[in-house]
């Protein structure tokens, strides 16, 4: 009969999806360029390393651009979503796991196991991988390369890449590309190229990436940190000002006036990489009512982790004794504990109602966070707290937290669970800010009075898992904490409903039950209910 | 307990469950011949265009019905016994209720064609549909070629589906450009160029003739009624128009026009029977309105409308100003108000007509031409936001009003270009030399 049987398996993969000659050239080189990477791994000595690794990131970049611009630019602009849950990489397909365990063992790799990326101990040369990246290193800081220089190379071509990629996919929507813009040149300038600066011109200074800032870079305030910075003289101070001052001024301003969206889809590099090489990904995230639950429960939790580890880390290396500086443990924790009182009140006062239902969890959220600020006080001894090791604390946070929930699932599962399963449950940076975007903030989503069909478009393609239809179809806007502004459901709606916007905070949030266009009386009478 | 059935799980039925049982305590049977679950039928184009699957198109999660403690009936009903309160379905068994609501939708318009029923040849309205396309036109090696019949809304949304999977496209539309019963002459023809761009064969005043079959009853080619001329297909899609999906009420004593004749308050000449959506038909068109109305949008403002009668607040339907949406292709369409084609256009209305030079963008602006009482606009590539036009046609601003302050109306993503100014002043220099 039908001869279709023969080379698609299922109706749900129909085969005229295939890509163009082009984009099979440009698949190649791209290859070619993952395959000398590998050769590196394998411990392939190659006699002139800044040749090959030139080689091999020109051979991805090209491939990548190349691919992008079979993909689009032979095509009217517009929004490009076709068969993408056709696609085996991008619908949970065989290719979609087997990059997700690539992805995934790299991540592990990298983070516990780098002398297998080949890097040095005691002393010796790199060898392998993290050896082909020497030259590049010692160019920009005259240093070998670490497994964390060869990681943030390749992040950076990632984002730099893809990002070009993005930026063809939506030739029609300036927002989409100039936000691109902007994460591609916070991932090469501030992530990449100038903590590699900074190191030339001071090299005791702790790696800085200026636009991470706590909780996202959770090791700031670490002893060995905040001593690097003090060390350092003026410079060194105003940097580790310039850390506090970011995420207890500059950010809340900012978010009141743009949302989080002004860092998490314009700046941070983790968000950068989610935006550009996770873009085929983002209708996978969860929009299940019970996803948010979870969601809700863990980046808070998360939150409170961090706030606890940071106030321990910073307790442990403070002394007991006012007379050898004003800032003792008793002094600090009094602080902490203050400072938080201070902030619940005054979101009671000013936004309890808004806040409603979820009162209740900002309060035991809260509560729990006192009551172990309180317990590590009176549990804390010159290195111990909790009756573990301070140390103990901060490693697990740093390997729990940091490594295995922002890399090895945040970016490893990027095919299965979405391109921002970090930011949506674990980032505690995320939280912050989300906190306030929902409660203190000019931003929301606008919907467009009674125009929505229906059709999901904008869930499917939210990253951050948010059942946006869900707003737009009682005509209500979208203030949500974990929105991230990407404005991608914005983009794909295809009945023009939905405008980010920053406006007054009156009236941002609307509930209603009948939507503009139907008789005004009863829009008054039910509404008002 | 009332018990309140409604037939049909699409938008108006399922908005007027919803309202009820925000407004009461009644018991609630939603029954459905074609999906178990609500889904939106606007997207049924995404799920083959790979976008999105089924599953995404469903407003609701599962659990929604049973938490809200609204029952969902899957099968067909057969009949309507009204003397009974009683519905029997085709599986045989039957349900009694004390109030039912009619929301059965619309089907695809067949005229008679010869060879309209042949396996290839389908409208595009149901689930089923959409199925029935997977099977017929999965690739282009399959469907070598595509014929569409009808130049509305629905058949250009088919033309994008094929399109997408490289299926190549002939589009019959009778009219002299494509949907100008409806558009202004310059938005019609900026869309025929569109059209043209994605590499689909427009044939404008083209009608069909017949269908031809092979020997298996596949189809395999289409004849064109003006022409003769014989085109090799394997799909035609029947996209001229939808009519109420009535035909189980004609042994029934419902009333019934083209549609279920209903009056302001969506009653039926039977009591305790009401229709909403697009089966519903109103006795005497409301304003500019037509007496079916087979959108989304109306169908969900009789629901809402509806749940307030049953529940005890009697409520006329009143619509407020019209308005609408579409996307054609890769141009979104958005009207406020009335603008109408050279088609049903009343003598005191002029326009205002502005495109870009990218041939992308356009503005049809209507006004009377007495009082220059501004009556509507169509935009097409820039976004308008509904809430400013609904007032501004409230407050029955002027025309220059409207062209002055669009700015305010503008809906386009954050850092797109405006084109206020350039819109302003071709207004201006119009009225110049007018
Ligand atoms: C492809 C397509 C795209 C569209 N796009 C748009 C758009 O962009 N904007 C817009 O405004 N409108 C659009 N429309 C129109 C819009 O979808 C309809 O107006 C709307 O869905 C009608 O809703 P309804 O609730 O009246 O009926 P329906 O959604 O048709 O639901 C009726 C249901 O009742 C069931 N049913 C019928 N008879 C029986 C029976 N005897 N027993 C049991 N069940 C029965 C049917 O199977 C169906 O499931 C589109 C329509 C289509 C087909
Ligand atoms: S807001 Fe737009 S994309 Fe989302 S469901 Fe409504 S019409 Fe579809
Ligand atoms: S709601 Fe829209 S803008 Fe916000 S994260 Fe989701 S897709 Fe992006």
């Amino acid at each position: 009969m039908s001869n279709k049987l023969n080379h698609s398996m299922s109706l749900a993969k129909p085969d005229a999806l295939d890509i163009s000659n082009k984009q099979k050239i440009a698949l190649a080189i791209g290859v070619i360029g993952l395959f000398i990477l590998a050769l590196a791994l394998l411990n392939t000595n190659f006699p002139n390393k800044a040749l090959f690794l030139t080689l091999a990131l020109g051979c991805i970049s090209l491939g990548i651009i190349g691919y992008a611009r079979g993909a689009y630019l032979n095509k009217l602009e517009g929004i490009k979503n076709d068969g993408v849950w056709f696609k085996s990489i991008s619908s949970r397909g065989v290719w979609g796991w087997i990059v997700g365990v690539i992805l995934t063992t790299f991540y592990i790799v990298l983070y516990f196991f780098p002398k297998y990326l080949g890097l040095a101990t005691d002393g010796e040369a790199n060898t392998g991988l993290i050896s082909l990246f020497d030259p590049l290193s010692k160019l920009l800081s005259g240093r070998a390369a670490s497994q964390w220089f060869v990681y943030g190379t390749l992040y950076t071509v990632a984002i730099l890449a893809f990002g070009y990629k993005f930026i063809l996919k939506y030739r029609h929507n300036r927002y989409q590309q100039v936000r691109t813009v902007s994460v591609m040149f916070f991932q090469l300038g501030f992530a990449f190229l100038i903590p590699e600066f900074m190191y030339v011109m001071n090299n005791d200074l702790p790696y800085y990436d200026l636009k991470s800032m706590w909780p996202l870079n959770y090791y700031i305030f670490d002893e060995w940190s905040v001593n690097g910075f003090l060390s350092n003289g003026t410079i060194g101070l105003a940097l580790l000002l310039f850390g506090i001052i970011s995420i207890f001024v500059i950010s809340p301003i900012l978010t009141y006036k743009y949302g989080k969206r002004w860092y998490c889809s314009w700046v941070c590099g983790c968000g950068g990489l989610a935006e550009t090489a996770g873009d085929s990904f983002r209708q996978l995230s969860s929009k299940k009512m019970s996803a948010w639950k979870l969601e809700r429960w863990l980046i808070h939790t998360v939150l409170v982790f961090s706030v606890v580890m940071t106030t321990a880390m910073i307790y442990t290396y403070l002394g007991y004794d006012s007379n050898d500086f004003w800032l003792t443990r008793g002094v600090f924790i009094a602080l902490v504990i203050g400072f938080l009182t201070l902030l619940f009140t005054a979101v009671l006062y000013f936004k309890g109602k808004e806040f409603g239902k979820d009162a209740k969890y900002g309060a035991i959220g809260f509560f729990a966070t006192i009551a172990l600020l309180l317990i590590l006080h009176f549990t804390g001894t010159t290195d111990n707290v909790f009756f573990i090791k301070a140390g103990t604390l901060r490693s697990t946070y740093g390997i729990y937290i940091g490594s295995i929930f922002s890399g090895v699932i945040g970016t490893g599962f990027y095919p299965i669970l979405g391109n921002r399963s970090w930011c949506r449950f674990g980032c505690p940076m995320a939280a912050v800010l989300g906190f306030q975007q929902r409660l203190f903030s000019k931003f929301r989503i606008t919907t467009n009075g009674g125009q929505c069909i229906s059709c999901g478009n904008c869930s499917n393609s939210c990253e951050m898992g948010i059942d946006v239809r869900a707003y737009a179809q009682k005509g209500e806007n979208i203030v949500r904490s974990s929105c991230v502004g990407c404005g991608i459901c914005s983009a794909v709606c295809p009945r023009g409903v939905l405008k980010l916007e920053n406006d007054s905070m009156q009236g941002r949030i609307n509930p209603t039950e009948i939507l503009l266009g139907n008789d005004v009386d009863l829009m008054d009478y039910v509404n008002k209910n | 307990m009332e018990h309140i059935v409604i037939i049909g799980n699409g938008i108006s039925g399922v908005t007027a469950a919803r309202h009820i049982r925000k407004n009461s305590d009644k018991k609630i049977t939603i029954i459905s011949a074609e999906t178990k679950h609500f889904f939106s039928r606007t997207a049924l184009m995404y799920i083959y265009m790979g976008h999105m699957k089924y599953e995404h198109t469903k407003p609701y999660e599962d659990w929604f019905w049973e938490k809200n403690r609204i029952a969902l009936k899957q099968g067909f009903v057969k009949t309507v016994d009204t003397d009974n309160k009683t519905l029997h379905f085709q599986e045989g068994d039957s349900v009694t209720y004390d109030k039912l609501i009619i929301a059965t939708g619309s089907k695809p318009n067949k005229f008679g064609w010869p060879g309209q029923d042949l396996k290839g040849a389908q409208g595009l309205y149901s689930k089923q549909d959409v199925d029935n396309l997977e099977i017929y036109a999965p690739n282009n090696k399959v469907c070598k070629r595509a014929v569409i019949v009808g130049g509305g809304l629905i058949g250009i949304e088919l033309a994008e589906m094929l399109n997408s999977r490289n299926i190549p496209v002939t589009f019959l539309v009778r009219e002299t450009s494509f949907w100008n019963g409806v558009l202004p002459e310059g938005e019609s023809q900026m869309i025929n160029r569109h059209i043209k761009n994605h590499h689909i064969d427009l044939r404008l005043n083209t009608n069909l003739k017949e269908i031809v079959a092979d020997e298996n009853g596949n189809v395999k080619s289409i004849i064109i009624e003006e022409t003769g001329e014989e085109i090799a297909c394997n799909v035609v899609g029947l996209t001229a128009g939808v009519t109420p999906n009535i035909d189980f009420l004609k042994t029934s004593k419902i009333e019934l026009g083209r549609g279920v004749l209903v009056n302001r308050f969506l009653e039926t000449n039977i009591p305790d029977v009401y229709a909403i959506g697009d089966c519903a038909e109103q006795h005497k068109a409301i304003g500019n309105r037509r007496p079916i109305e087979a959108v989304w949008y109306t169908g969900r403002m009789m629901g809402e409308t509806l749940a307030q009668t049953i529940c005890g607040n009697k409520r006329e339907y009143k619509p407020g100003h019209w308005f609408n949406s579409a996307k054609f292709l890769d141009i979104e369409y958005q009207t406020y108000g009335w603008v109408f084609g050279s088609r049903g256009k009343p003598e005191y209305e002029k326009h205002f007509h502005w495109k870009h030079e990218d041939d992308t963008k356009c503005i049809t602006v209507a006004y009377h031409k007495d009082t220059n009482l501004f009556l509507g606009i169509n935009t097409f590539g820039i976004r308008m936001r509904h809430e400013t036009f609904d007032t501004w046609l409230t407050q029955k601003r002027d025309v220059a009003y409207v062209i002055n302050h669009l700015a305010e109306a503008n809906f386009d993503p954050e850092l797109y270009s405006h084109y206020e100014t350039a819109i302003q002043t071709a207004f201006n220099n119009q009225f110049q030399t007018a």
